[in-house]
């Protein structure tokens, strides 16, 4: 017997036994992991409004205030006539000016003002100061993998039961200070919320979105298996499915021959020549805004499952990933003069959660002469090579494989912690040696 | 080689060795450990590992003597075979394990392995270090997980000659002091990673053989050598010193000696270089700064630049920086520095007393701050 | 680590000199701290050698365990220690000044201001390096849960009455040096590094001798030559002429000196123990004497240049006039000795061997934002570590070229005057950023408005940019601001990104109230945790 893999029929089984625990489980608790782009929004959307419809109050949990203005967002655009509640901050300008246009959208500093609406979402930090209120029947927590431990301990009195979705695939949350000394206790407050959950309650149901719609067919295997090696996904589409093609044709130029290779094959390395350099390395930045600046000359269209005619690739559809924020404030400036203003450029820390349909991005050890815990973290290359609907070009110097062979992981081992996986180091090489099958070497 | 005997003949002896207090005290916790036919360990092995399998009462510990490697790498493999072939609980006492590296066979002599009735083996390492109210130096853990993981894949090796092939546990068994006492405590860690990175390590380790063909032919390490034809020596093999090198290695002072009269950055950490881009010397990098040398549109040397003139003007004239009434070091400027607690702007009250409320100025919370402090100590 | 202070290394090494990397001194010292120079045995997890512990630089008391596996001789150091630690932290605890704390009354769950005691001081403990801190930390839990023959009876090892007490001591000062910029207890060698920029890695810095070579080299020397004389020059025997800092020792002195030492003396009591009469007792007891003081003499070979030199790094310290706002900080210390003495003097039972879910985030909320709050203060106080948080973007420091009023829309029209900033640096602007300067000592906020001139940066001719701030707050309630509160036209300033207070965290539940995703209430406890097993062969 032969089985087909239908994607919308795994995706929706895989929703409606998560809508089945959180509405009608025994357990207190349900996880969800989402992998990238596996319609993780959509889901908390849906189970806000199936919780709101079956009477029962509920409050939503994010982990920044953009995330909570584009959950309130979506929930209006899905049910305008639904009461919700957005808590906010007592500062100056605490939510976006696009809910004021929400008629049904109440806003307040004051738990309290917000009391009898069906729905209420917050930060986690705002959340962590209301006192003395009836707790909350249900509750949703977004970006659970990125929550501290502390800050779920802060807030966990609100509510009786709770609906946790996240992507544990990328960045983990961090603290300032060491935190050794609590390693290896269940609830260490600098682990993620949903580590410290599962560690007091291993009976909760655990669920997974196994069906990715933002990454392509060419990307979904290899992320799948560098980040995800215990808990597999699938791409939603095919590999016939997205389209990307150039109405001007190569000038034979690096820039253009990677992003040809890209258009082709879903990746592609443009590689310069070895070289150490400080973290802005201005040749890289400048091949990195070449790069941005061809994908727009050329005329790009993007054809997907979404719509029969292709849509033309225009600026706020690419989006340039680093790790630091000075290279980002490089990169943006390097387009600046460019003449290209609109694509977004940021670090991996805050493109997480977002999707464009080509990502250019500067790998995280291009040029560097060591490579410490940071620049090897597996989130960080996760979100980066993550965020693409159709393609990712990744920047670097060579070199990059010695440069991990000579820095092989040594990490320090804290007994009774769980070992995340992967291995930092181990994904380098894995999502690496890939890259190297789509590589373009710059001839400067 | 040895390497501390080397390290002395060059000149720079290490600060390496032991001390007999902590030899003989690990000496004897392991042959306490060990004690009674291994019984303790069996023990701890089936409480952390495999608390199904039925308890071991008398498990066998079979004889590995033999002689050379060769002979008793073949007797440790006959006596794996016979054990999980056996079905009981069997501890290995120091076997010899051999792993191909870069095409020659390494020995690993770990402390035990222990083949369960099941037929999965398990290494066993047995450290000194204490296991304190249940965590342990991470460090040290971290590098007796990266020993484990070797051993791991030797005993993988043995077991592929096999048929069916056991099964390598790839959580072993560290075994320390318990607290402040000399009784045996462990705990399961688990070696995955550490058996990938090692094994993709092994996939690409540089052949031994092609390290040596890169030496100048006849290039010997005796220490008998006179020092400086010893030096040369020593100095055709490419290493790159870093300061963690002079926890690790014997020849760490030689190599640093090297590193400083070459005036290499590292020499005063890794993480400096991050900064400097291709700038590689002390010499270099301060030529840089102070403007005699470097392009100044090249990122490093701009910033190494903004860098020297920010330090030359805050160490030279007390620059701007503070905002009107601030102390600037040295004499304070000007009154009203009611900086952070001080009292001193306040009118002459009673003592002063720079209660919570008023500390850093941020009112209540000052005192919350301390909370932790002043929760009680016993948990309630 | 900021490129200035990679600078300051670099030009140590091209000077031979450590290099400031502050100006002012960032940790408190008080009038009379109390130095412990400890040494532990190789092998085994906090089992005390001996130890050099006072007030006076010049009359240090030796306190030395012959034995280090018997536990009699053991016990009789930890009470030798005891007789010099507690009455000097008792000596502060009876020197108290009234003060107010903000406390949640208990039955309106109001915030109310309680009259407390605030000891006006805090004994303050200064250690070698932070191996030293590490072995504070063991013996106090290897202390604290001991039992005294008055607690137990039947206790097979009773420990001497005031060692659990000093156990409980060493653990509060052991888990408050985690707090950022506290400095009850302080490793010397962590308070140097942080004054000093010395041409060598931070982890041989670690290497008391070494890092006071650097910074205050013998005349005639460098400070490199100096730095590796002291961490390798060997005597005649074999031993490091400027022995380890402790508290492990160095293994050569270990196997050629201490241990025939320590045979010699086992001998001598085995042997006393059998005298069969006075005489030979008496002869025998010569021995013993002459073993046990040879001991002695060992390790005050081992420890007297470590404390002297401990001494010598406070001296250079003392140097650097102390930070204003390092008096702040000492001010929390001293509320956490407060604490403590209140705890003791309550009788609530020792520390727990692992925080509960509660404590363990309200430790780490307290550290993250004294972090914070360390970094702020020390920056507000020292234009070096400014220029480092310039160089990173954190901060910009230029003058006021146009100061232009205007107001805020809205009912009452408040003062929003815009002030122009022309600066050299480079601050990570981002839209509407908040920055913050030193107003008498308070933050003054402003909103970032944009780059003046046209292009992207606002470059001016002359290479700096235009910064154009408006000024939110700190101007009083009329609509004309009070005098002084606006930045003036030709003024030096200096803003930054960071915040300079520290606001509170949210409260978090009672540990009884532990919610569910946190395993619940932590389990009754006995009122006092159990000793650890003790078994006959632990020592000897």
């Amino acid at each position: 017997m032969t089985t087909v893999f239908d994607p919308g029929a795994e995706a929706a089984r895989a929703t409606d036994a998560i809508l089945r625990d959180t509405l009608h489980g025994a357990h207190r608790g349900v996880v969800v992991d989402s992998p990238p782009g596996a319609g993780k929004s959509t889901l908390v959307v849906r189970a806000a409004l199936e919780l709101a419809q079956a009477g029962r109050p509920l409050m939503v949990i994010a982990q920044t205030n953009a995330q909570v203005d584009d959950l309130v967002v979506r929930l209006a655009e899905k049910n305008p006539e639904l009461p919700v509640g957005r808590l906010h901050s007592s500062d100056s300008d605490p939510y976006d000016k696009a809910l004021d246009e929400l008629p049904n959208v109440r806003k307040s500093a004051k738990a309290g003002d917000l009391a009898g609406l069906d729905v209420v979402i917050s930060t986690a930090a705002k959340w962590a100061h209301v006192k003395g209120v009836e707790p909350w029947r249900h509750a949703i927590v977004d970006e659970a993998y990125q929550m501290r431990s502390d800050a779920l301990l802060a807030v966990a009195g609100l509510f009786e039961r709770a609906l946790f979705v996240g992507d544990p695939g990328q960045l983990d949350p961090f603290a300032i200070v060491g935190s050794e000394q609590w390693a290896g206790l269940s609830y260490d407050p600098s682990a993620s919320a949903v580590t410290t959950l599962l560690a007091h309650n291993p009976e909760l149901p655990q669920h997974r979105l196994p069906v990715s719609w933002r990454l392509p067919a060419s990307a979904a295997p290899l992320v799948s298996a560098a980040f995800y090696p215990f808990t597999p996904f699938r791409s939603g589409t095919g590999h016939g499915d997205r389209r990307l093609a150039f109405a001007v044709p190569s000038d034979g130029s690096a820039p253009d021959r990677v992003i040809d290779e890209a258009a082709e094959s879903g990746w592609g390395l443009l590689e310069l020549p070895a070289r150490h350099t400080p973290r802005t390395d201005p040749e890289a930045v400048r091949a990195l805004a070449l790069v941005v600046r061809r994908l727009l000359d050329r005329g790009g269209a993007a054809t997907s499952e979404r719509s029969p005619d292709a849509a033309p690739l225009t600026a706020d559809r690419i989006a340039v990933g680093t790790a630091h924020r000075d290279q980002a404030a490089a990169v943006r400036a390097a387009l600046a003069e460019l003449g290209v203003p609109e694509v977004t450029v940021d670090t991996a820390n805050r493109l997480q959660g977002r999707e464009f349909d080509v990502t250019v991005v500067l790998h995280p050890l291009s040029g560097r002469p060591d490579a410490t815990a940071f620049h090897l973290e597996t989130g960080r290359l996760c979100v980066l090579a993550s965020r693409h609907r159709h393609a990712c070009i990744v920047v670097c110097r060579a070199g990059v494989t010695d440069l991990l062979d000579d820095h092989p992981s040594t990490e320090p081992v804290q007994l009774g912690v769980t070992v995340k996986f992967p291995d930092g180091w181990e994904a380098n090489h894995a999502v690496f040696s890939h890259l190297s099958e789509h590589r373009v070497v710059w001839e400067s | 080689m040895n390497k501390a005997v080397l390290a002395s003949a060059l000149g720079s002896p290490s600060a390496f060795g032991q001390s007999q207090f902590a030899f003989m005290r690990g000496n004897a916790f392991e042959a306490r450990v060990k004690a009674d036919g291994g019984a303790e360990l069996l023990r701890l092995v089936h409480e952390k590992l495999d608390a199904e399998a039925e308890p071991p009462v008398g498990g066998a510990v079979p004889d590995l003597g033999a002689s050379g490697p060769e002979g008793r790498t073949a007797r440790t493999a006959l006596a794996l075979r016979e054990a999980t072939a056996a079905g009981g609980w069997t501890l290995l006492d120091h076997p010899l394990l051999a792993l191909e590296v870069a095409g020659s066979p390494a020995f690993l002599e770990p402390d035990a392995v222990v083949v369960h009735p099941d037929g999965a083996w398990t290494v066993v390492e047995i450290k000194s270090f204490p296991m304190l109210d249940g965590s342990a130096d991470p460090a040290k853990v971290g590098a007796a997980a990266r020993q484990s993981a070797v051993y791991v894949l030797a005993l993988e090796q043995v077991a592929a000659r096999l048929d069916p092939a056991p099964e390598v546990h790839h959580t072993v068994l560290l075994v320390c002091p318990k607290d402040f006492s000399n009784l045996p405590t462990a705990s399961a860690v688990d070696v995955r990673k550490q058996c990938s990175v090692t094994r993709r390590q092994l996939e690409r380790l540089t052949r031994v053989e092609d390290i040596a063909d890169a030496l100048p032919e006849g290039t010997c390490f005796s220490p008998d050598l006179p020092a400086a034809e010893l030096t040369a020596a020593v100095e055709s093999v490419p290493a790159t010193y870093v300061p963690e090198c002079l926890a690790a290695c014997e020849l760490a002072f030689h190599c640093r000696a090297r590193s400083r009269a070459e005036g290499a950055v590292t020499s005063l950490g890794r993480s400096l270089r991050a900064e400097l881009g291709a700038l590689t010397t002390v010499t270099d990098v301060l030529s840089a700064a102070h403007g005699h040398t470097g392009d100044p549109e090249d990122p490093t040397v701009e910033a190494l630049r903004r860098a020297a003139k920010l330090r030359m003007e805050a160490l030279g004239t007390p620059s701007p920086a503070m905002g009107k009434g601030d102390a600037a070091p040295g004499p304070a400027r000007g009154a009203g520095n009611g900086a952070a607690g001080h009292d001193g702007a306040a009118p002459d009250n009673e003592p002063q007393v720079p209660g919570p409320s008023r500390g850093a100025g941020n009112g209540a919370t000052s005192h919350d701050a301390a909370a932790p402090d002043n929760e009680p100590q016993g948990s309630k | 680590m900021t490129l200035i202070t990679t600078l300051a290394r670099l030009e140590a090494v091209s000077t031979g000199r450590a290099q400031p990397l502050t100006t002012v001194r960032h940790r408190h010292l008080t009038d009379h701290p109390l130095v412990l120079v400890p040494l532990t045995t190789a092998g085994e997890a906090g089992a005390p050698l001996g130890a050099l512990v006072g007030t006076d630089r010049d009359a240090p008391r030796l306190l030395v365990v012959p034995q280090p596996r018997d536990r009699d001789l053991r016990f009789a150091f930890l009470t030798e220690l005891a007789d010099i630690v507690l009455p000097y932290i008792d000596a502060y605890a009876d020197d108290v000044e009234a003060a107010e704390r903000n406390e949640t009354d208990p039955e309106t769950g109001k915030r109310v201001k309680v009259e407390v005691e605030l000891c006006a001081d805090a004994p303050q403990l200064i250690v070698p390096g932070r191996a030293g801190i590490e072995l504070v930390r063991l013996l106090g839990r290897s202390m604290r849960f001991r039992r005294t023959a008055e607690q137990d009876p039947e206790t097979p090892y009773p420990a001497p009455p005031r060692v659990p007490l000093l156990g409980r001591w060493l653990t509060h000062y052991g888990e408050r040096a985690r707090v950022p910029g506290s400095s009850l207890l302080t490793a010397l060698t962590d308070a140097l590094s942080r004054h000093w920029a010395t041409g060598q890695s931070s982890l041989e810095d670690q290497h008391l001798g070494a890092l006071l070579a650097w910074i205050d080299p013998p005349r005639g020397e460098s400070g490199a030559e100096a730095a590796l004389r002291a961490e390798l020059e060997r005597d005649a025997q074999g031993q490091l002429v400027c022995p380890p800092a402790g508290p492990a020792t160095d293994p050569a002195f270990d196997n050629k000196l201490l241990a025939p030492a320590i045979e010699r003396y086992d001998r001598a009591r085995t042997a006393f123990a059998a005298a069969e009469d006075g005489v030979e007792a008496d002869d025998r007891l010569g021995e013993l004497t002459a073993a046990e003081r040879q001991i002695h003499e060992l390790v005050a070979s081992r420890t007297r240049p470590t404390w002297d030199a401990v001494w010598h790094g406070l001296d250079l310290l003392r140097t650097l006039p102390e930070g204003p706002r390092a008096a702040d900080r000492w001010t929390r210390d001293r509320w956490s000795f407060t604490g403590h003495r209140d705890r003791v003097l309550a009788g609530e039972p020792p520390q727990p061997r692992r925080d509960d879910a509660v404590t363990a985030a309200n430790k780490l909320a307290t550290r993250e934002r004294e972090q914070a709050r360390l970094e702020a203060q020390e920056a507000l106080d020292d234009p070096l570590v400014m220029a480092g948080r310039r160089l990173g973007g954190e901060a910009f420091a230029g003058e006021v070229i146009d100061v232009v009023m205007a107001y805020s829309e809205g009912k009452r029209a408040a003062p929003r005057p815009l002030v122009t900033v022309r600066t050299d640096d480079r601050p990570h602007l981002g839209e509407r950023a908040k920055v913050y300067r030193s107003l008498g000592g308070k933050p003054q906020s402003a909103e970032f408005v944009g780059y003046e001139a046209d292009g992207s940066a606002g470059v001016s001719d002359n290479g700096g940019v235009l910064v154009v701030l408006r000024i939110l707050d700190k101007m009083g309630r009329g609509k004309e601001p009070e005098p002084g509160s606006v930045p003036e036209k030709g003024e030096p300033l200096c803003f930054t990104l960071f915040e300079h207070e520290q606001r509170g965290g949210a409260k978090l539940p009672e540990p009884e109230d532990t919610p569910w995703t946190h395993g619940g209430p932590p389990g009754e406890t006995e009122a006092a945790p159990p000793p650890d097993a003790v078994t006959p062969e632990d020592v000897l």
